[in-house]
């Protein structure tokens, strides 16, 4: 069959599944700073369906694209080591504070920048948002379809995909047509991991940006390798309108935040001994708790 | 019009659990705000179904009958939604946080270019002050969310940019019919005018729901293991207890993953939020995405080899031992305790 090119939308994260005492501060707000940041989980399922289409068809081609801060670029350089060919980095002061209307706006620009795509693919959802909603905005921007929850793509041709969902209460296999929009559940194959050879070539891979002025070895590097420049885009390369990025492109705004404290309380401690566990029982079948 | 909608999810002729808690939280806050609840159903072979709905004080119905609605697809009724809630301007908007409801309102929020907030446990109206516009905006939706893995709960509006809309975590809210004998008006959406033939590139193959008969959000108690319960053998034991004291067994995500015990059964942020009159964890550490699910339990007791089991701060009994030795002495004290 004909090669594709699939995008997939990766985005990093803070690591919420390790939050410790301190990654609250006292005003109640997130202290980021405290928390690592990782590879969306999601998206590095995403990823490997990507990748495992492109292993099934030759000539298939796999962009990353990302958008957020500077640093995010780490996950760009991630998927390369992985087996992508390529990443895109979206980022722009004026592209922060965005809800998922505008984040999906912004994406999708950058989408629309590139000379074609069969599939595009994202994470079920992010660990810190936990929203879900960007997959489905970016499909509607698009004007594709989407198939939402996939753990795995059974049958793929020139024109039509079938996929397996994952849904709250079962399985739904569904066909859609090319081009569509794929979330991928966490339910779905692992991703592979960063080959040697791949880290070799591009552990010099660096947004313009990221490049200091006495990065002279790098700068020498990337002229003579170009796939090395990890291309940046700012709001006027996707000519994104500024009233829909950002801040001021977000209808939902957070009024407050507070911060979840286990509240102890006084507990009784006792023992595996059978007077302990006799007693307990007694107490819950003389207030009714069971019994 | 001013007015809340209620996006229902309906199949086989039964509407959701979800949507049910919907429509009794979609009554309180349009009696705050003092306008009508609306209700929109799209599936196949619906009438008569007002039946299920009125009952929540639902003043319209919207109704879709065609029988390619059902099972549900995103694209017909994603048009047929953006149809009716562009015509109608309702102030509010609530779906499940379900499958359908998390595929479906976002598209739809792109649409309609609106905002919304995920997975919400509570929902209120307040007024919010916008010191940029020196302007105080009344009666907003405040849509009340866990983030950052349940770390904490944030609050968000939305004054701007109209419907407000949000998606309801299920099992959070309470069921609470406002009159039996409630009369909706209701508007029959012409499918065919609305539906494209595009809406139907998507084809469902297969389709395999089981119709869990697990209902841990009604049972009284719950029995959960985690990952210390060591095996699906052990579980046994779990459930051995539970069925001798009327409950349910349920699981953490680690011991769904370890496969321990079904998926259906996963406790926790990303499974059923639970507030039974008792809760015993046995080999759960107590994470906070667990605890989410959790921590309304009146009483909760703690099984753990572990005496700095986070889980233990929220416990009333916390049982210092092994769950292998603990569990089946609960069961052979309560048979030789219970009258
Ligand atoms: C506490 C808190 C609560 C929030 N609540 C809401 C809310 O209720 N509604 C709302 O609209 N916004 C909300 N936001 C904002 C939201 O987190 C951001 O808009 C975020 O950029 C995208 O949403 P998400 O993390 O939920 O992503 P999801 O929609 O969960 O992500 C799904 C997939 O989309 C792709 N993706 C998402 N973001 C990017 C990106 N920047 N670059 C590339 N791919 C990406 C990835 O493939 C990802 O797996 C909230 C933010 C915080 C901090
Ligand atoms: C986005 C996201 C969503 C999540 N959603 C959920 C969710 O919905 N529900 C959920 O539960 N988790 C969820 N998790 C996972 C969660 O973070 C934890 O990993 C999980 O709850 C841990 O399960 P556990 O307590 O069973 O396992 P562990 O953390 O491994 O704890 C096992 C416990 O058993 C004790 N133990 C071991 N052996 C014995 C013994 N013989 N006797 C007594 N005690 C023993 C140990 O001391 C320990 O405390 C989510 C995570 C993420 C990132």
């Amino acid at each position: 069959m004909r090669p594709l090119k699939i995008v997939v939308l990766i985005k990093q994260v803070p690591d919420t599944r390790n939050v410790g005492p301190d990654a609250m501060k006292p005003d109640g707000t997130v202290n980021r700073g405290k928390l690592d940041t990782v590879f969306n989980p999601d998206d590095l399922h995403a990823l490997e369906l990507a990748l495992n289409l492109k292993d099934r068809i030759p000539g298939t081609e796999v962009t990353v694209m990302t958008m957020g801060p500077r640093r995010a670029a780490d996950i760009i350089r991630d998927s390369l080591y992985r087996g992508a060919d390529h990443g895109i980095m979206i980022s722009d002061k004026r592209f922060g504070g965005a809800d998922t209307l505008a984040t999906s706006y912004t994406l999708v620009r950058a989408i629309q920048k590139l000379p074609s795509y069969d599939i595009i693919m994202g994470g079920r959802q992010a660990i810190d948002g936990d929203t879900a909603q960007v997959g489905p905005q970016c499909a509607e921007k698009l004007g594709v379809p989407q198939v939402t929850y996939v753990e795995g793509i059974i049958s793929i041709t020139d024109d039509e995909v079938v996929a397996k969902r994952r849904l709250s209460k079962g399985v739904e296999t569904v066909s859609s047509p090319l081009p569509c929009l794929i979330t991928v559940h966490g339910a779905s194959p692992a991703c592979r991991s960063k080959v040697a050879k791949r880290i070799m070539q591009y552990k010099y891979a660096r947004t313009n940006s990221e490049i200091r002025p006495n990065d002279g070895f790098i700068k020498e590097l990337h002229s003579k390798r170009p796939y090395l420049t990890i291309p940046e885009w700012g709001v006027e390369d996707i000519d994104a309108d500024e009233t829909k990025i950002g801040l001021s492109g977000s209808p939902t705004k957070v009024k407050s935040v507070e911060s979840i404290v286990l509240t102890a309380n006084e507990a009784k401690v006792l023992s595996d001994s059978d007077l302990d566990i006799e007693t307990m029982i007694k107490e819950l079948i003389d207030h009714h708790i069971i019994g | 019009m001013k007015s809340v909608f209620v996006y229902c999810e309906v199949e086989n002729q039964k509407i959701a659990e979800i949507s049910q808690e919907l429509l009794s939280t979609g009554k309180k806050l349009a009696t705050k705000l003092g306008c009508p609840l609306e209700a929109m159903v799209f599936g196949s072979q619906l009438a008569g179904i007002q039946g299920q709905i009125s009952l929540y004080g639902v003043d319209r119905i919207f109704v879709a009958d065609d029988i390619r609605l059902e099972p549900y697809r995103t694209l017909p009724h994603s048009s047929i939604a953006t149809h009716v809630l562009k015509q109608e301007e309702p102030q509010i908007v609530l779906f499940g946080a379900t499958s359908v409801g998390r595929d479906l309102a976002p598209r739809l929020a792109s649409a309609l270019n609106c905002g919304l907030t995920a997975d919400t446990t509570i929902l209120d109206i307040g007024d919010h002050f916008v010191k940029k516009e020196k302007k105080e905006y009344k009666d907003l939706l405040y849509a009340i969310r866990p983030a950052f893995g349940g770390s904490i709960m944030a609050n968000i509006i939305n004054w701007d940019q109209h419907p407000q809309m949000a998606t309801v975590r299920e099992g959070v809210m309470k069921k609470e019919v406002f009159d039996e004998n409630y009369t909706s008006e209701i508007v029959e959406v012409d499918v065919n005018s609305i539906v494209k033939d595009e809406d139907f590139v998507v084809k469902i193959i297969e389709r395999h729901i089981v119709e869990s008969d697990v209902n841990l959000k009604e049972a009284p108690i719950i029995v959960a293991g985690g990952y210390g319960v060591g095996s699906r053998e052990n579980f046994e034991r779990l459930e051995e207890l539970a069925n001798l004291i009327g409950g349910e067994v349920g699981g953490s995500r680690a011991a769904v993953d370890a496969g321990f015990i079904d998926h259906n059964r996963q406790i926790g942020q990303t499974g059923t939020t639970v507030r039974p009159k008792l809760y015993i964890a046995a080999g759960i550490s107590g994470a906070i995405q667990h605890t989410a699910g959790m921590q309304d339990a009146s009483m909760i007791i703690s099984i753990n080899n572990d005496p700095e089991a986070p889980i233990n701060s929220l416990a009333d009994y916390v049982i210092h031992g092994d769950l292998g030795v603990v569990i089946p002495k609960m069961i052979k004290f309560y048979k030789a305790n219970a009258k």
